[in-house]
């Protein structure tokens, strides 16, 4: 058990490394496949709302009164839309996956096993106690929840176990990686754990703003008049600043798991390397400083919060930007390099030597390239002053389908198309019907989120609100609205694509005629990162010292100044 | 990126199967065209900081800021100076507007102004969230209840512009309105005096 240490001066006797077992990744294993078979769950009823919407804003079919008593009203469906695409699905999906990941990149057992069941049982319960009231039509308050808008009190209360639970998946990859650092003190920790564990990390540092709200201000007063005590009352932008806190990083939290497979599992899908490695792990770090201290830019056009704080924040979203600008070139030199590998010749010729014949492949490829123009629309509206232009209007849902709908939405596609094969153990079905709905998806975007990015911008369009029935609606929007149109049906086939690549490669029992392995790139220099790429304290502490430094001031102004003038209100 | 380096003794744990001197970089080697591209990409994050930094001190696009505080449950009160919401002249070719955001229109849902007018808007929220956005111009802000959200304009165009309210603030199934109908118009009538119908753009 014990290894040959020498006790000594200097040395430290450290804990023998414990082994992975089959037995442990079949834990493992039944876990990440049951979260990601939630997410795909809720994402089938919240991608086919977003269908219903995008043909009411066209006037091609108002299918509400027909949904009536299931959905009530537009608005009951974009708060489904939203929570169930935009919170479960990515969350469900990033859990399951960085689960069955870390543990197979760190090469060690989970520490605590019945914590990542744990974590489960809890965010399901929470997904099914904020099911409830939205299914019902006592939660249509939209997933942003603005108060003095209160929803029923099961609502916060589903939302705060959903949250809990997944800061509990982060636990147990900390207990394990903590063990996993005892045992090995001077080994570098592998590129996906750590990033993983990053992720986790900013994201519990994230989701605090979100939880002050909820535990503070909104659950108090919802189950005032349940409890029978009389309501505390709301601050709004109070309420709204700690949300924004939560908002963004939130972004990253979705952007993110899909960077740890650009990084270092998409390279290994095309013959490529990881390009650079230690600054891949800088750029996961850079995320963790500065993914948070940037909610103001989405309160541009707040009232109450001086200028120059929008203008600090301004800063560090534009800072935020920087690490995806490294990305862009270094996960691209990595596919070069596998391209060059492949054959590839000449300055871009290469390109068509990438593994465009691997489903998991293409969909990725074609998420990053949409990232693209989700990346600069994010620089846009971070630009202050040039957000007054698109605050708001359909601009912004033209913003975010490139970004969680498709830099990662898509990816995630791409990853399950062979994670979804090694977790049943069954052949995907089948590689042209998920090459077709990558591409359908591809194509379906850029037409719809080019639609809805010209209809804020031309015509200031507002966004979250049922068009068909506005009084307002122009004529002149006609040519985007069918553009959206042509992007929503390749989109929907896409979709039903997806649901039903997904559905047979389940229940068809195709065996797999070998065994799939995580696809891991290995470095391109194989010398490790310096220490201080690896290591905690002074990253963790600087992300927490920029959190106070740049909410500290304004939330302790915002605090002091508290105006619980507002009560909750049902206008729905 | 520099060639610094340190060497740094390490004993693991059993002794030793090499005494080697091991030899850690603390810099991350950088490629050429990699060094190149980050030099590009910290130009660039400078140059928008930079452009959006001049737009907003040399022509004043700004956003909204801290203005007053205004509690919604007294708004009609006398003294409020929302209790009498509508468009004022403080002088020729100068004006402000006091409005109010509620479930579900604008009060004014109307406004004229001369063409070449500068108008200061004044909003607040008696209810829930709602937004504002004047189509064609840079006034675009929330309306909170409790806060006083501030923004100018200058209107040299001629025409009928919406005042669109762009936050979700509610609506009853079946209901004639709701947050889809709530919006007002803006009529900047021409200088030379005519018809202000013959200038409405849509």
């Amino acid at each position: 058990m014990s290894v040959q240490a020498v006790p000594g001066a200097g040395v430290k006797a450290h804990p023998t490394p414990v082994p992975l077992t089959a037995k442990d990744l079949k834990i493992v294993d039944r876990l990440a496949g049951l979260n990601i078979l939630v997410g795909v769950l809720a994402l089938s009823i919240g991608a086919l709302l977003g269908v219903f919407q995008g043909l009411e804003h066209a006037k091609v079919l108002n299918i509400y009164p027909w949904l009536n008593p299931v959905i009530k009203t537009y608005y009951q469906g974009l708060t489904l839309h939203g929570a169930l695409n935009a919170v479960v699905w990515t969350t469900f999906f990033i859990c399951g996956f960085f689960t069955f990941s870390f543990v197979r990149s760190i090469d060690r057992p989970l520490k605590y096993p019945w914590m990542s069941t744990v974590a489960f049982i809890v965010m399901v319960v929470g997904l099914v106690t904020a099911a409830v009231p939205m299914l019902t039509n006592n939660a249509s308050v939209l997933y942003t929840f603005y108060p003095p808008m209160l929803a029923d009190w099961s609502f916060y209360v589903g939302l705060v176990l959903l949250v809990v639970g997944s800061w509990i998946v982060g636990y147990s990859m900390y207990f394990t990686y903590y063990a996993w650092r005892k045992e090995n003190p001077d080994a570098r920790a592998p590129f996906i754990a750590l990033a993983a564990t990053i992720t986790m990390a900013m994201w519990q540092l994230a989701t605090l703003g979100v939880a002050a709200e909820i535990l503070f201000q909104l659950l108090p007063n919802a189950l005032a008049p349940v409890l029978g005590y009389p309501a505390p009352g709301l601050d709004v932008l109070l309420n709204r600043t700690l949300f924004w806190w939560f908002g963004h990083p939130l972004v990253y939290f979705w952007l993110l798991p899909a960077y740890v497979s650009w990084y270092a599992m998409l390279p290994a899908q095309t013959n490529g390397k990881m390009f650079s490695e230690p600054l891949a792990r800088l750029v996961f770090w850079l995320f963790l400083l500065f993914s948070t201290p940037v909610g103001f830019h989405h309160q541009y056009a707040d009232p109450g919060i001086p200028e120059i704080w929008k203008y600090i924040h301004m800063i560090f979203t534009m800072g935020v930007g920087f690490p995806s600008l490294i990305t862009a070139f270094t996960v691209v030199a990595s596919l070069e390099i596998g391209a060059r590998a492949r054959g590839g010749k000449g300055y871009l010729r290469w390109i068509g030597r990438l593994n465009w014949g691997d489903p998991s492949y293409a969909a990725q490829n074609l998420a990053m390239i949409l990232f693209i123009f989700g990346g600069i629309g994010g620089l846009i509206n971070a630009s202050y002053n040039v957000n007054m232009a698109v605050h708001n209007t359909m601009w912004v849902p033209g913003h975010f389908h490139l970004t969680v709908g498709s830099a990662s939405t898509l990816t995630f596609f791409g990853i399950a198309y062979w994670l979804v094969p090694k977790l049943t153990g069954h052949k995907l079905f089948t590689k042209w019907l998920a090459l077709a709905q990558a591409w359908t998806w591809f194509f379906g975007m850029l037409f719809f989120s080019n639609a809805y990015h010209t209809l804020g911008l031309l015509f200031s369009v507002p966004r979250r609100t049922m068009l068909g029935e506005a009084p307002y609606y122009s004529s002149a929007w006609n040519p985007q609205m069918m553009e959206s149109v042509l992007g929503l049906t390749l989109l929907s086939i896409s979709a039903t694509l997806f649901f039903a690549i997904m559905l047979f490669t389940l229940i068809l029992p195709r065996k797999l005629d070998k065994e799939i392995a995580m696809p891991v790139a290995q470095p391109l220099d194989p010398k490790p990162a310096p220490k201080w790429l690896d290591t905690w304290w002074p990253w963790l502490n600087g992300a927490i010292a920029l959190v106070i430094l740049s909410y500290g001031p304004m939330l302790y102004q915002l605090i002091r100044d508290a105006e619980f003038w507002s009560k909750g209100i049902r206008v729905w | 990126m520099s060639d610094q380096s340190h060497e740094t003794e390490h004993h693991s744990a059993g002794g030793e199967q090499d005494s080697m001197t091991v030899h850690e970089e603390n810099s991350i080697h950088v490629e050429k065209w990699e060094g190149i591209w980050i030099r590009i990409a910290v130009g660039m994050t400078v140059v928008f900081i930079a452009a959006i930094t001049i737009a907003a001190l040399s022509f004043g696009i700004s956003v909204p800021g801290a203005t007053a505080r205004v509690n919604p449950a007294t708004l009609n009160e006398p003294g409020s100076p929302f209790a009498n919401p509508g468009i004022r002249e403080l002088a020729p070719g100068k004006y402000e507007v006091y409005m109010v955001a509620q479930t579900w229109n604008f009060v004014p849902d109307r406004l004229e102004v001369p063409q070449g007018s500068e108008v200061t808007f004044y909003l607040t929220s008696r209810d829930v969230t709602h937004g504002i956005k004047l189509a064609g111009t840079n006034v675009n802000m929330m309306a909170l209840p409790g806060q006083v959200s501030t923004l100018k304009a200058t209107f040299d165009e001629a025409g009928t512009f919406n005042y669109i309210c762009h936050e979700y603030c509610g609506y009853v199934a079946g209901a004639p309105i709701g947050h889809h109908t709530m919006y007002g118009q803006l009529t900047v009538l021409p200088a030379d005096g005519t018809s202000e119908t013959a200038q409405v753009t849509e």
